[in-house]
């Protein structure tokens, strides 16, 4: 370890300071909800109650199984497209001519308008949900990673024409690690925003789903149903977070580290 | 093997205009001259770099194996170094061979940014041989280097030059001591657009130090 990478050790905070806030609107919500007495706003151990029935009925799996799919898909296609249209607005600059009007209509075109639109053209079905999820991120994906194209290294590029690379080794070898912190930033921002937009996909044409299950909470306000759905799906998207992408980012950022730099 | 015809037209920002001359297998030019005048220009021309410059300017640069060693090591940082070697088209037996040839090795398993910048031009250089090159590039290969890992370069790449006859070499240089150990011709890079004041061999007695003399002339200073 570097002395540098120590210093920084140094200038973090302790970490129970990372334990202060939320234990403490925890404590807060039980607190107001204890002194409300009302089933507009569940104690935590209601919440907690709820989802330990949910998930022993099965409710829970299969709903937030089903919500999973969708955001697992719906990112992977607008994951890829938004990465191919953003590589080719930033590496041409015609093309970034022609689709960039376009670009910045769709950026402001709210999640709903699209999800209606795509309901009422293509029905209430699994494929307009998840084009409706797709349309809403792929200008979102495309605008980081043109950002990232655009800052492609011109001397790399050299390097590369020099030494006759093929299309295929100046994607891989030179274009991707390059882009790589560009595609995490998308992915990261992608799936926070994905899965919001899933649920009211959900909410307004699917039959499963944690959308579908906040809607009947909704329709009875069974807010201890809504609380246990929206915190089950929460954690979903952290293990995803720690598990897997934490992981890719630590393992493909190592050689920005040296670990024995030779001066 | 290789002819330049450059004229003004072929850039948009004429830097370069008038050079007309022919590389043979076997050279070993000096490219001297001002800097800013256009010596890297024209060697990103011959290397293909440049879109504005026509094939019909530098004619057979297609056919060659060009192996081109920048100013930078231009080498993939997230790759090691016998990874960034295997990439021009060789088996790592291989490319641990071109590494050990320029002295590095068991060094294949480092990454680029963790060598001195010295090592890491030797590496380069290494990735310059892997492709059996026929027209060989040098930009300012010793710039920045202490004189002793700059004059240990040196000998390396006479070394190669001397089992590779046939291999021709241009190397951009500041410096005219440069030229008197590698070079068998001259050329001299000067005027707005920049032409080939000089092209020809450096036998010609006191050549180098009266080009060192312009060079070094208060009203050239920058």
């Amino acid at each position: 370890m570097t002395s540098g990478e120590g210093a920084f050790k140094r200038g973090r905070p302790p970490i129970w300071v990372y334990w202060i806030v939320l234990p403490s609107v925890l404590v807060l919500w039980a607190l107001i909800s204890w002194l409300m007495q009302s089933p507009l706003l569940p104690s935590p151990l209601d919440v907690l109650d709820t989802l330990m029935r949910e998930a022993s009925s099965g409710d829970l799996w299969y709903h937030l199984s089903a919500t999973l799919r969708r955001v697992v898909l719906a990112f992977f296609l607008a994951m890829s497209l938004g990465a191919l249209i953003g590589l080719a607005m930033g590496r041409s600059t015609v093309i970034n001519a022609l689709f960039d009007p376009l670009l910045v209509l769709l950026l402001n075109l709210p999640a709903l308008v699209t999800i209606i639109l795509m309901y009422v053209w293509l029905g209430l079905v699994e494929s307009a949900a998840i084009m409706a999820v797709v349309i809403n991120k792929v200008p979102n994906v495309a605008v980081t990673i043109r950002e990232g194209a655009r800052s492609l290294d011109f001397r790399l590029e050299g390097m590369a024409t020099v030494y006759r690379f093929s299309r295929w080794q100046r994607f891989r070898e030179v274009w991707v690690p390059q882009l790589f912190p560009y595609l995490m930033a998308a992915t990261r921002g992608g799936l926070a925003l994905i899965w919001k937009i899933v649920l009211v996909v959900e909410l307004l044409g699917r039959s499963s789903g944690v959308g579908f299950q906040l809607q009947l909470a909704f329709q009875i306000f069974d807010v201890a149903t809504i609380l246990a759905y929206s915190l089950a799906f929460i954690a979903v998207v952290q293990l995803i977070e720690l598990a897997i992408l934490q992981p890719l980012e630590r393992r493909s950022s190592r050689w920005r580290q040296p670990e024995n730099a030779h001066a | 093997m290789l002819e330049l015809r450059i004229t003004g037209r072929d850039f948009t920002q004429p830097v370069l205009g008038g050079i007309a001359t022919v590389v043979e297998a076997g050279d070993r030019i000096c490219l001297l001259g001002p800097s800013g005048i256009g010596k890297t220009t024209l060697l990103n021309a011959i290397a293909g770099l440049d879109p504005v410059v026509s094939d019909s300017a530098i004619i057979g640069r297609r056919a060659l194996r060009i192996g081109y060693l920048f100013q930078e090591h231009r080498l993939l940082p997230w790759r090691s170094l016998t990874a960034n070697i295997e990439l021009v088209g060789v088996s790592p037996r291989e490319a641990e061979e071109y590494l050990a040839r320029v002295g590095l090795a068991g060094y294949g398993h480092y990454l680029p940014d963790q060598l001195s910048l010295g090592m890491a031009r030797r590496a380069a250089l290494a990735r310059c041989l892997a492709i059996k090159p026929q027209l060989l590039l040098l930009d300012e290969p010793f710039a920045s280097l202490d004189p002793v890992m700059a004059n240990e370069l040196k000998q390396l790449i006479v070394a190669i030059l001397d089992a590779n006859p046939a291999m021709a070499m241009i190397c951009v240089t500041h410096d005219g001591g440069d030229a008197a150990t590698l070079a068998n011709r001259l050329w001299y890079l000067d005027g707005k657009p920049a032409q080939l004041l000089w092209d020809g061999a450096t036998e010609e007695q006191g050549l180098v130090e009266s080009l060192l003399e312009t060079l070094r002339s208060p009203e050239r200073a920058d």
